[in-house]
């Protein structure tokens, strides 16, 4: 049976990087009982996969990780043992069984959801929410990708799908997955570069709000996918 | 929402923040306003080496089994943060409140290793406690120090207000009441030491003098006060059933060194190594429990989710359950897909069955510790087993499949000659020739590989080599150059990988192994010169470390390569720990006539440790 487990990751959890995090569950399902399957061979491992890295510093609201577990469990137990197992800074917000066609979380991702605000004292003498509009209406917003082996220009413009004023900062929905993949840090940095100025990503307050599979004109939350078990 | 002593940009910029954050799994997090005594543990290497310590972990859970106390922890903060907080001024601050050590009422250091001494000073300096014990009053926190390295804390006498000698389990609840009494009643820090020093097993350095003869060995070591105990015993606990064993051991975020559930089984050792000063100081061998170490076991696998166990004892083939104890875990962990990782067990049909049970054999290696190449040396150092145990072990796993086998040996031990340093290159071809006549050509996959590893012996206080002169760098090396020589003639060299370890550090471990008073000076002025983590290949630097000597005039060779004469009064004889002096010169006798002594099972040789009235000195005298 696939599950899939939504969860958020707050204060000093952001300072775990995405390693860290999955072995982090891997002893998290055991001490909370989860009856989790087990892959095949000769070093068995738990079978899991986790939607999407998280750079280390950002928060988030909605994590993904997908997982098997070999008998039904109530998602309302399964979460509960999970939450009381957890440490502060990593809720789990839903335990859902996925249809057995469901395209595993990796695999599906089309967009996610950002919120950028700045940490006290570096907030920007401008409004990113205004440049950003100004920006959008030019043909193109182009930004430098550096690769290990090359420099190459990339136009992000069509991976950037909405963006809002938050009030603190900007909210984005951003493509990702492999087709394009537009990091916040890179949109901040192009409206910055804009202003003539240069952004400190170190300064940046990044938390994603949602993952999306679906299409860009109909954008689906990773936990709209599957039903609770009772 | 948990708070941070260092700021993000801080926290985003140096390698694995996760060392600086605490908020692991089975962390405590007490109210600081309804504890009376807030005590920082403090492992003084990095994160991941000291969450990886048994010790620590067992003190901090006590601790904290005490309502009035919030026992924390802190660690060295690595190279990359030590600079940032030297420059921004950042105090050193334990990892669950996040608070300055500073405001502490303990910090208590273990001291696992002499090389760890500088980064004891860095802990001190960051905290903004002053390094000396004498510029301290009661706003700074009491400095504690504990470990195997208290069984000759005088290198560090200057910058520590108390040594607590022996297992941790059995005073802190006295000493802290007394800390508690004295900071109510008005009395001065210094009273509170000296009444201290009244506690067993703790040693207030400040309250003794020592003078030296001219020849610079020491003429006296006495009291300053009547009421000054003139000898310490060392504080032990004798049932080890009933003791506390931390079940809700600490789960790091990131990957430690002991990444995995640790059962101690036993403490002690029977064996009577005579270079082994673990196995000196830690008599009578205890062992604890098995059906409490099963139960032991299951808890702390459901509450850590770990997905390994592994044995922690000095020799666990000598415990005496150890099959009950390992079926149960083999059976326990398979059914539940988990792992155990066994110690270094002697290897016989009974540990074959179990690695393979528990391991890949194509991928695990059969260890030995021979220590010395030839019988002779091995009887001089009682290490009791022979060449015919070695091979036949070997055997018995070449025909079950293994390929690999790691073999540790020591160059430097009293009393070597060439033909022992040759005997290690021979011994490491006996047992890769021993392989190809077993195996036939067709069963083969490549070749039998050999690891032999050499380290430098280092002779330890409370050892029977403690009188014993230490080799010096270049001897090491020329030994060193010698074995590697005779490896290369052995026929089956290309079977054969030696390795030997640097011989820089292991003279500097030497000094401050049997060092004294004098050397606090020297400490002082290498860590100003920049020496810390000396315990790093990567970090440590021996060329300041050499100017530090010269410039406070200390030598290094009187520290090392010098031999002890039997009556000479040396640095850490106020420590009693059971073992008696006259036992430690019968066995540093025995080692130069090359007689073996009998393990405490087969024979008891009168060590003094029966004093401790149980243990195996004990066993069949119920």
């Amino acid at each position: 049976m696939k599950i899939r487990l939504k969860f958020s990751k707050d204060g000093v959890m952001k300072y775990i990087g995405h390693l860290d995090v999955m072995r982090y569950f891997q002893k998290l399902i055991r001490r909370a009982d989860i009856p989790i399957a087990y892959s095949t061979g000769m070093s068995p491992h738990q079978i899991m996969s986790f939607a999407m890295p998280l750079g280390i510093g950002l928060e988030s609201d909605a994590e993904y990780v997908d997982i098997e577990i070999t008998e039904p469990i109530s998602s309302k137990v399964a979460i509960n043992r999970l939450n009381d197992e957890s440490v502060e800074g990593i809720r789990v917000k839903s335990f859902k069984l996925l249809p057995d066609n469901a395209r595993n979380a990796m695999a599906s991702i089309f967009a996610a959801e950002y919120e950028v605000g700045f940490l006290e004292g570096y907030e920007p003498d401008f409004s990113c929410f205004d440049i950003l509009n100004e920006m959008y209406n030019e043909p193109c917003i182009n930004v430098l990708k550096k690769t290990k082996k090359s420099e190459s220009v990339v136009d992000i413009k069509p991976g950037i799908f909405s963006f809002s004023d938050s009030g603190k900062g900007i909210r984005m929905c951003l493509s990702c997955g492999s087709v394009l993949n537009v990091k916040p840090e890179s949109v901040i940095t192009s409206i910055y570069e804009h202003m003539g100025q240069k952004a400190d990503e170190l300064t940046l307050a990044i938390r994603r709000k949602e993952i999306y599979t679906g299409s860009q004109n109909e954008l689906i939350s990773l936990d709209m996918i599957g039903t609770d078990i009772e | 929402m948990k708070k941070t002593a260092l700021s993000e940009e801080i926290l985003l910029t140096v390698e694995k923040p996760a060392r600086y954050i605490g908020n692991e799994v089975n962390s405590i997090v007490k109210d600081k306003d309804k504890v009376d005594v807030r005590f920082a543990m403090c492992f003084p290497d990095v994160y991941e080496i000291g969450m990886s310590h048994l010790g620590i972990q067992i003190l901090y859970s006590m601790l904290n089994t005490f309502e009035d106390v919030w026992c924390e922890r802190v660690y060295s903060p690595w190279i990359d943060l030590n600079k940032v907080m030297k420059d921004l001024n950042i105090p050193l601050f334990a990892l669950e409140s996040q608070d300055p050590v500073k405001d502490f009422d303990f910090l208590g250091i273990t001291l696992q290793y002499e090389m760890c001494y500088t980064n004891v000073l860095q802990v001190l300096d960051l905290s903004h406690i002053p390094l000396y014990s004498s510029d301290r009053d009661w706003s700074h926190p009491i400095v504690i120090g504990g470990g195997p390295c208290t069984y000759n804390p005088e290198p560090l006498a200057d910058f520590f207000d108390l040594f607590y000698i022996g297992e941790g389990e059995t005073n802190y609840r006295k000493l802290i009441d007394l800390y508690k009494t004295c900071k109510s009643n008005g009395s001065t820090r210094n009273e509170f030491l000296r009444c201290a020093a009244g506690i067993e097993g703790i040693y207030v350095p400040s309250m003794y003098t020592v003078s030296y003869n001219t020849d610079g060995t020491i003429s006296s070591f006495e009291p300053i006060y009547d009421d000054i105990p003139r000898v310490i015993h060392k504080a032990i606990v004798m049932d080890l059933s009933d003791t506390f064993y931390p079940t809700k051991p600490i789960v790091p975020f990131i990957k430690v060194t002991q990444d995995r559930v640790v059962l101690e089984i036993q403490r002690g050792c029977i064996r009577g190594c005579r270079f082994c000063q673990a196995g000196m100081l830690y008599r009578p061998v205890r062992e604890r429990n098995v059906d409490l170490l099963k139960s032991y076991a299951a808890d702390m696998l459901k509450c850590t989710g770990h997905e390994e166990i592994s044995l922690s004892s000095l020799s666990s083939s000598d415990y005496s359950s150890l099959k009950e104890l390992v079926d149960f875990l083999v059976e326990y962990t398979g059914s539940r897909r988990l792992n155990i990782s066994l110690p270094s067990l002697r290897i016989d049909a009974f540990s074959l069955d179990v690695m393979s049970r528990i391991q890949d054999i194509k991928k695990s290696s059969l260890t030995f510790a021979p220590e010395a190449g030839s019988q002779r040396l091995r009887d001089v150092i009682n290490k009791g087993l022979t060449k015919e145990i070695i091979l036949d072990g070997a055997s018995q796993a070449f025909l079950g499949g293994w390929t690999r086998v790691k073999l540790y040996f020591m160059l430097g031990l009293p009393t070597e000659t060439e033909d022992d340093l040759r005997g290690i290159a021979e011994l490491s071809n006996d047992i890769a020739r021993l392989y190809y006549e077993l195996i036939p050509k067709s069963e083969r996959h490549g070749r039998v590989q050999i690891v032999a590893s050499s380290s430098f012996f280092v002779p330890k206080p409370f050892t029977p080599f403690q009188w014993a002169a230490m080799d010096s760098r270049d001897s090491f090396l020329k030994k060193a150059h010698f074995v590697n020589d005779c490896m290369h003639e052995q026929l089956n060299s290309k079977s054969i990988k030696y390795n030997y370890h640097e011989a820089d550090v292991s003279v500097l471990e030497g000094v401050f192994a049997r060092g004294d008073r004098r050397l606090s000076k020297v400490l002082k002025t290498a860590y100003e010169k920049g020496c810390l983590f000396d315990a790093w290949t990567e970090t440590f630097n021996e060329q300041p470390w050499l100017d530090s000597f010269n410039e406070c005039d200390v030598s290094i060779d009187f520290y090392t390569t010098r031999e002890r004469s039997l009556d000479e009064i040396l640095p850490w004889d106020m420590i009693d720990t059971g073992v008696s002096r006259e036992f430690l010169k019968r066995e540093w006798e025995n080692a130069l006539n090359g007689r073996i002594t009998p393990n405490c099972r087969a024979a008891c040789s009168g060590c003094g440790a029966s004093v401790f009235g149980g243990g195996v000195c004990y066993e069949n005298k119920a």
